[in-house]
């Protein structure tokens, strides 16, 4: 018998009680989703944006017009001289066009460049799938145009979220989003930047992910006050 | 009721059980009796079953199922009357409104009686707040205090709500929080035989933590603790000791200043 | 750094030969680490932290009792299920062209893991943070085959540049301060200065560990909830260092205990919520990281090649018993030796065993014996606190009591004999209870007994067993209360 044979054997031979019935996930989320103050758009808006500062990431609002802008302006104040992008994502041709000095596309498997992503790459420009105002959270779903090292590697990362993708809770994107009908092979949640308190429960930043995030946020014109 | 306090208290009865413990019984006897002079001051009559000895709680701990049942059972079936058995001990009663349901799960007639002996457990500062519902006139000096509630007191019975409670009640008493207040004083009964470099570590930060809040006097629901933590003072030379709760009580609402 | 320098701090993490202690021998190790006030005062300091962290997060006890409820809910419903759940668990991953593997015991699972390595003429395996692998050796056995195994969690990477085991699940390193810390890294990290900032140490680990991410041929991870309807493996983290494990090498080997595997994607929320919140206090952490297989076609980065190890080690021994199987609830928060007065006092070291405090004392028995741990289950005043703090609601109390008696009778009948049934049996033990047993279900003997030890009181021993130690003898009163009471009914 295999291992395999003798571990299931072992537990199917273990006495039931009673089967449990499933849990009512949906039910008591419900429940409690009930029992908080009802949220819109600006009350996410504005958790999110105090939670993600909790985590010591920067949050800057920006329009569908100003973003590109907004990036090269931020890149050259942080002296950002690399900028690891996507190819053929809804926003590349906007960042191409924006100006922003030493742009450069993930266009190959990773195995042919890893040193210079790991040692030449100042910062990484990606989408978002959404966020979670409660706890100020980014859905990040890597695919072959945005793959998963670059929310991960360089020293910066800038993530592009549209507000309207700002749901409540965790559980509120997972079932509205509907992941459990297909999930990429590596999704994400982050929540600030890279960050360790194994020394002496002391706090410190970029232990070996970014040591910043910057979330643009995508929202209206008459929001950005 | 669940743990949260959410019991439902009967009137308060004519007469009522005593169970005295095996630890009042023969160290700190004058607890059982003060514990007495309080219920019988509020017009209740005590019964005190001569037959009892332990609740079974030191078997039950170190993992002697077959001793704890026998022990237990010779207890469930002293109080045949439906009147509230008083335990001046928080673990003990705990052991007998929580445990002992678990100790007889098996055997359908034993579970029944002990979840109804459950049902008419108290320790005692539960009782004189919700039940005897005492209105307590103090007497003595202004003094300050600190509490020391055991685990099973907290954990089970709600102890440290109901003490401070009635300690509320006496206006010349200031009760002191100290340091970790909710954590174990390393008593756990044989806990301080078989591990007494772990137990002694914890007993002496209890002790440390309990002075450091200035108070005079240090009070607990529970005989184990109590002794535990008083030697550990004595062997140490230190004159601070604690008192159970129910002396205490009894001494500060006696006009006449203490024991008859 | 260069590339000699990093094989020369390999070499040096490499070369402890490092098992487990013996629990058996935890009373000395513990009278030696309460003795320590540096250590004391290191891990009280760090309890207390923990502990305000995580009470902040819990500012409503009704909704903290709601919540308990619904995950200990979750993973009773898990357990209930888990050989089919691990079968579509199986399957799942299986499609999503990942290579499952089971071991039932640590052996088993070295050798798979070895196996893969070999494969792959690796080198260098970095890993992110498992439990299970500390359960397994792991890093031995790859020592012994002639491979490294290098821990990239930071707090991991700092005990094993010291040749030590973690003393805490979720914060390894958490019995050393910084000063020791940056003595370390000054002597064992070639080309790093002294720095007492912890930036700077952090700084230098990163600096190491990038280079190794960039060079191993494997990355190995423990897994923290693995859901069965979509075959995912959900990572929890705030490093990165398990994302670089699991994403920059070629081959990811995730390594997990048969009992994390939920149901569905939507049960994992609820856990996760309160993982993060009971552990560190936090709402959050940085990353969650859900893994659903190997790089596909097309896909530009991930591992070409994944595998799942399932380990039972001991796991279908608390399963096959109704009462000890809510030991596999847990989710490893460590939430319970934070708060454990025990655990606070000793630290995690003196268990000997790969998890220390309330949470080792209930599962070690299982993984490694009676034999070797029956002492584990005594190490606790039954004060409570792990019980009313778990976020799984585990009775903890309860299992220790009765590991008590399974180390200390032979099985109840109808029940299999549990690894070490009975080795702490002893002749004069079950006497004394026996005798207690006999003298307390007999009132009239107990009566005259009390009658006598109050009458010779001053005859008392003045040497009470443990008691004594640090205490004056127990002496008996005057008059017993039965006595007392029964004066009161003649009068």
């Amino acid at each position: 018998m295999s291992a395999r044979d003798n571990i299931l054997q072992r537990l199917r031979a273990a006495p039931q009680g009673t089967a449990p019935l499933a849990p009512d996930v949906r039910g008591f989320h419900a429940a409690v989703s009930a029992a908080r103050p009802a949220s819109n758009r600006a009350t996410r808006m504005e958790v999110f944006c105090d939670k993600m500062a909790f985590w010591h990431a920067e949050v800057v609002k920006v329009t569908r017009d100003n973003w590109s802008q907004k990036l090269r302006e931020l890149c050259a104040a942080k002296g950002v001289r690399s900028l690891l992008y996507g190819e053929q994502t809804e926003y590349t041709a906007a960042l191409l066009a924006a100006g922003i000095g030493g742009l450069k596309p993930y266009d190959r498997p990773v195995d042919d460049w890893k040193q210079e992503l790991f040692e030449n790459t100042d910062a990484s420009f990606t989408s978002t799938r959404g966020g979670i105002a409660e706890t100020g959270t980014l859905i990040i779903w890597p695919d072959a145009n945005e793959p998963r090292l670059m929310s991960l590697v360089p020293p910066i990362h800038f993530a592009l979220l549209d507000a309207d993708k700002l749901y409540e809770t965790l559980f509120d994107a997972m079932i509205e989003q509907g992941w459990s009908g297909g999930l990429p092979t590596n999704a994400l949640l982050v929540s600030g930047p890279s960050k360790t308190a194994d020394i002496q429960v002391t706090l410190a930043y970029g232990a070996h992910g970014p040591k910043e995030l910057i979330v643009l946020l995508l929202v209206n014109e008459e929001e950005l006050a | 009721m669940d743990e949260t306090g959410n019991r439902h208290y009967p009137d308060k009865p004519p007469k009522v059980y005593l169970f005295g413990t095996c630890l009042i019984d023969m160290f700190c006897p004058e607890a059982g009796m003060d514990t007495v002079r309080l219920l019988e001051r509020e017009g209740i009559e005590v019964h005190f079953p001569a037959d009892q000895t332990c609740c079974g709680q030191p078997a039950h701990s170190s993992g002697f199922p077959e001793q704890t049942r026998a022990v237990a059972l010779a207890q469930m079936r002293l109080f045949p009357e439906p009147w509230p058995v008083i335990v001046p001990s928080g673990s003990c009663a705990g052991m007998m409104r929580h445990h002992y349901p678990k100790v007889f799960a098996d055997d359908p007639r034993l579970l029944a009686e002990a979840t109804a002996l459950a049902d008419r457990i108290f320790e005692l500062s539960e009782f004189l707040l919700h039940v005897a519902r005492v209105s307590l006139s103090d007497s003595g000096q202004p003094a300050r205090v600190a509490l020391h509630t055991s685990c099973a007191a907290r954990r089970e019975m709600g102890t440290q709500v109901h003490a401070r409670a009635l300690l509320a009640q006496l206006p010349g008493v200031d009760v002191g929080l100290h340091e970790h207040e909710s954590e174990c004083c390393g008593f756990g009964g044989t806990f301080s035989l078989k591990h007494p470099a772990i137990s002694s570590a914890m007993a002496g930060d209890k002790v440390d933590a309990l002075k450091e809040t200035g108070a005079e006097t240090f009070l607990s629901a529970d005989c184990g603790c109590m002794l535990s933590l008083n030697h550990t003072l004595q062997k140490r030379g230190d004159p601070f000791q604690g008192q159970h709760l129910a002396s205490f009580l009894w001494q500060r609402t006696n006009p006449e200043g203490g024991r008859r | 750094m260069n590339a000699q320098n990093n094989s020369q701090i390999n070499a040096q993490a490499n070369t402890q030969a490092l098992r487990f202690v013996p629990a058996s021998e935890f009373k000395e190790r513990a009278a030696v680490a309460v003795a320590d006030a540096h250590l004391r005062k290191s891990f009280r300091g760090a309890m207390d932290f923990l502990i305000a962290k995580r009470a902040a997060q819990f500012p409503d006890p009704v909704a903290l009792e709601s919540q308990r409820g619904l995950a200990e809910h979750i993973r009773k419903y898990s357990l209930a299920r888990l050989p089919d759940l691990l079968e579509q668990l199986e399957r799942n991953l299986t499609a999503n062209g990942v290579q499952v593997h089971w071991a039932e015991n640590p052996e088993q699972a070295n050798a798979i893991i070895i196996n893969i390595a070999r494969r792959h003429s690796t080198k260098l395996m970095v890993k992110g943070k498992s439990m299970v692998s500390e359960e397994i050796e792991l890093n031995h056995a790859m020592a012994d085959a002639g491979m490294e195994a290098l821990e990239s969690d930071m707090g991991e990477y700092i005990v094993q540049l010291d040749g030590e085991k973690p003393s805490h699940i979720i914060m390894p390193a958490i019995h050393k301060t910084k000063l020791e810390i940056a003595r370390l890294f000054a002597a064992k990290v070639p080309g790093a200065g002294y720095t007492e900032s912890v930036d700077e140490l952090i700084g230098i680990g990163r600096a190491v560990l990038r280079e190794k991410f960039m060079t191993a041929e494997i990355g190995l991870s423990g897994v923290n909830f693995a859901v069965a309807e979509t075959g995912t493996l959900c990572l929890v983290e705030n490093e990165g260092n398990g994302r670089m494990c699991t994403t920059v090498p070629g081959v990811h080997i995730a390594i997990t205990g048969i009992e994390k595997v939920v149901e569905k994607l939507e049960h994992v929320p609820p856990l996760f919520a309160l993982l993060t919140r009971s552990a560190t206090g936090q709402a959050i952490t940085t990353y969650l990281n859900m893994i659903s297989g190997p790089r596909k076609p097309g896909e530009k980065d991930g591992p070409r090649e994944m595998h799942l190890v399932l380990v039972d080690n001991g796991r279908t021994q608390a399963y096959s018993d109704e009462q000890l199987r809510s030991t596999l609830q847990c989710i490893r928060c460590g939430a319970c030796m934070n708060h454990c007065p025990v655990y606070t006092r000793i630290g995690g070291h003196a268990y000997g065993t790969t998890y220390p405090g309330p949470i080792g004392e209930i599962i070690s028995p299982h993984m490694l014996g009676l034999a070797a741990t029956h002492v584990l289950p005594t190490a606790s005043s039954l004060c409570g606190a792990c019980g009313e703090v778990c976020p799984v609601k585990i009775p903890i109390p309860d299992l220790l009591i009765r590991l008590r008696g399974e180390a200390q009778h032979d099985a109840r009948p109808g029940h299999a004999p549990m690894l070490g049934q009975g080795a702490a049996k002893s002749a004069l033990v079950d006497a004394i209870w026996s005798g207690w047993a006999a003298l307390y279900t007999r009132p009239a003997l107990y009566r005259a007994f009390g009658w006598l030890a109050t009458r010779f009181r001053a005859l008392t021993p003045p040497m009470q067993s443990g008691w004594t130690v640090s205490r004056t003898p127990l002496k008996p009163a005057k008059r017993t209360l039965h006595e007392q009471m029964a004066a009161r009914e003649r009068r």
